[in-house]
């Protein structure tokens, strides 16, 4: 299946491939500067995050809790420093403050913090709490007859803890068709490929048997994120689940698809290198 | 006047209350009928969500709720949200300063038929350490009638825990309650009894028991348990310079630790604290029988008033 939007154009695209690499390197310089953070799965999801903030969601970063936005909430906390960057670069507060990440007078937390910093709907950081906070909002946009549509991103390792699938029969239970979670699959965890630690598949199937619309796109791949997340609109009865196959540590060729760079930060040769190799791309 | 238990109280609140609050949604995990959050169920079935045995997405889902603009009461029972949800409701609920209101059925060792799997001894303990969590312990369904709107309308999260069973009523009518009040309900310048819950009842039956050993005990009723009356545990420090807790919950962490802490600090005097000395406890035939055995008795009571009497005897010189 191909889920690619004709309507969106040759700049437009290329122009959200840009600020997936942008991102990429402002969160690497972020987790550089501060000496901790999750490059790997940061990396990862670079292109659904530009999508989703520069280009699917309804939002406005002058008026971050405006009661008809879309919601977003990075379930898979750790991905913070690319939360923080997209945050920034669609500027809901100064580009400077991704400088201080982490300083005790800074709003950026370790992990996102909906008390601290202006456009995090949900504290996250823990695993396993997308889905099931997600389907709340929904129910509650629902019954309060409100049009947002609440968008989840899902680690592939979050997948083995319980919760998820708490979450993920309530969902459907519910025909939250306002809610759609996609999961950053780039088979690798802290202690090495999901595969291994806890194999997860037949993933989509899993998805499927609880009654979820189940999508499989290329995660890097700026046309089909904007398929499929164009797609799901005309989902009413059902939550979607949108399985993203993607590479951990992507655009960094020392980086990609090694679990030990799942939570460290490069050294400053580390940082220069990857930044020569992610500018070519903006 | 007859003994409601608090489950039902509590089911009756609700319900009442949220007939004229649009606002309010009520969620269970599969327990609505013990609960008896199925009283609002039956009455508002739009406003009411069933998760099934999965506490911890009981807690999520209301946080979705919360987000959203409901004011959530999620039901289920005590040992399970304190100890089986408790990273969703620390990180979602405290941390994250959501309005969700938690209402832990069958705390203490009220779910007596199935022992301690189901008892909730230090569920007090666990709630009092979360920042930002207000905990409510009432003695009866009036006080029950009077917290369900003030609870509700209080802008954070609550734990409001309460028991399956009933006890004697405390107060004859519905009482004026505020969070962070204690109630004076009984003077006495030998000792101040500090309790809370089921325990209220039997501490007024201690004191009572007590005066005709000469003995002249007051009795607070601390059902604000965070945040605590400190100005209250004060005066009584002061005037009676002898103090007692009595809890339906371990004796570490709960009442007895919080007023600990609070005349440690200020006014220092010896304290005695009634309540589970660190064990499980056992399945029992009903409940004051189970409590009787297990260190809750009146007479319990009156022992520990007696020893912090003499205590403070000899620290007096």
């Amino acid at each position: 299946m191909n889920h690619t939007n004709e309507k969106v154009s040759r700049v437009e695209i290329s122009e959200l491939e840009k600020i997936a690499y942008q991102l990429r390197i402002d969160s690497l310089e972020m987790i550089y500067r501060r000496g901790a953070g999750h490059p790997g799965g940061s990396l990862s999801a670079a292109e659904i995050v530009a999508v989703l903030f520069f280009h699917i969601m309804n939002v406005n970063p002058q008026n971050p809790i405006w009661i008809d936005r879309d919601r977003f909430i990075l379930s898979k906390g750790h991905a913070s420093a690319l939360l923080y960057a997209a945050l920034a670069r669609r500027g809901y507060f100064p580009i400077d403050d991704l400088k201080r990440w982490g300083d005790l007078d800074c709003h950026l937390q370790g992990h996102p913090d909906i008390l601290k910093t202006p456009g995090v709907d949900m504290t996250s950081g823990i695993l396993g709490h997308g889905i099931a906070i997600s389907a709340g909002l929904c129910l509650a946009a629902r019954a309060k007859d409100k049009p947002y549509r609440v968008y989840t991103l899902l680690g592939d390792g979050e997948c083995q803890g319980g919760i998820i699938w708490e979450g993920a029969m309530l969902a459907s239970k519910y025909h939250l068709g306002n809610l759609t979670a996609i999961l950053d699959y780039n088979d690798v965890q802290l202690d090495g490929f999901v595969h291994d630690i806890m194999p997860m598949e037949p993933l989509a199937q899993k998805w499927k048997d609880f009654k979820w619309n189940v999508l499989e796109i290329d995660g890097h791949n700026v046309k089909e994120i904007i398929g499929a997340l164009e797609a799901v609109k005309d989902v009413k009865d059902q939550p979607t689940m949108i399985i993203a196959h993607t590479v951990k540590g992507k655009g960094v060729s020392f980086m990609e698809n090694k679990s030990t760079w799942h939570g460290k930060a490069p050294t400053r040769q580390q940082f220069e290198q990857a930044r020569q190799e992610l500018e070519r791309m903006v | 006047m007859g003994i409601m238990a608090q489950r039902e109280a509590f089911g009756t609140a609700l319900l009442e209350y949220g007939s004229h609050a649009p606002n309010v949604v009520v969620l269970d995990a599969d327990t609505s009928s013990s609960t008896l959050s199925k009283y609002f169920a039956e009455a508002f079935p739009e406003r009411f969500y069933n998760v099934g045995i999965a506490e911890p997405c009981l807690v999520d889902v209301a946080v979705g709720l919360a987000l959203g603009g409901f004011t959530p009461f999620i039901n289920a029972f005590s040992a399970l949200l304190s100890l089986r949800a408790l990273e969703q409701i620390r990180t979602c609920v405290s941390y994250a300063n959501v309005n969700v209101k938690i209402a832990a059925g069958y705390a203490g060792l009220s779910d007596y038929k199935d022992g301690p799997t189901h008892h909730s001894l230090i569920d007090i303990g666990i709630m009092r350490m979360l920042p930002g969590m207000t905990v409510i312990v009432p003695a009866d369904e009036h006080e029950i009638k009077a917290w369900v709107p003030v609870i509700a309308e209080h802008q954070g999260p609550v734990f409001l825990r309460l028991s399956r069973s009933g006890s004697e009523s405390v107060h004859p009518t519905i009482p004026e309650v505020e969070i962070g009040k204690g109630f004076q309900l009984r003077h006495g310048s030998d000792v101040s009894i500090i309790t809370a819950g089921l325990m209220v009842a039997r501490s007024l039956r201690a004191a009572e028991a007590l005066l005709k050993e000469g003995i002249q005990a007051g009795v607070i009723e601390m059902s604000s348990i965070k945040p605590i009356d400190e100005s209250l545990i004060l005066q009584a420090a002061h005037q009676t310079g002898a103090l007692v807790t009595a809890e339906e919950h371990s004796i570490i962490g709960g009442l007895g630790s919080a007023v600990a802490e609070v005349v440690t600090a200020h006014h220092p005097v010896p304290v005695e604290r009634v309540g589970i000395h660190d064990i499980f406890a056992r399945t029992g035939p009903d409940l004051d029988t189970l409590m009787d055995a297990f260190g809750l008795s009146v007479e319990d009571i009156c022992k520990a008033c007696r020893k912090v009497i003499h205590r403070k005897g000899n620290a007096g010189g």
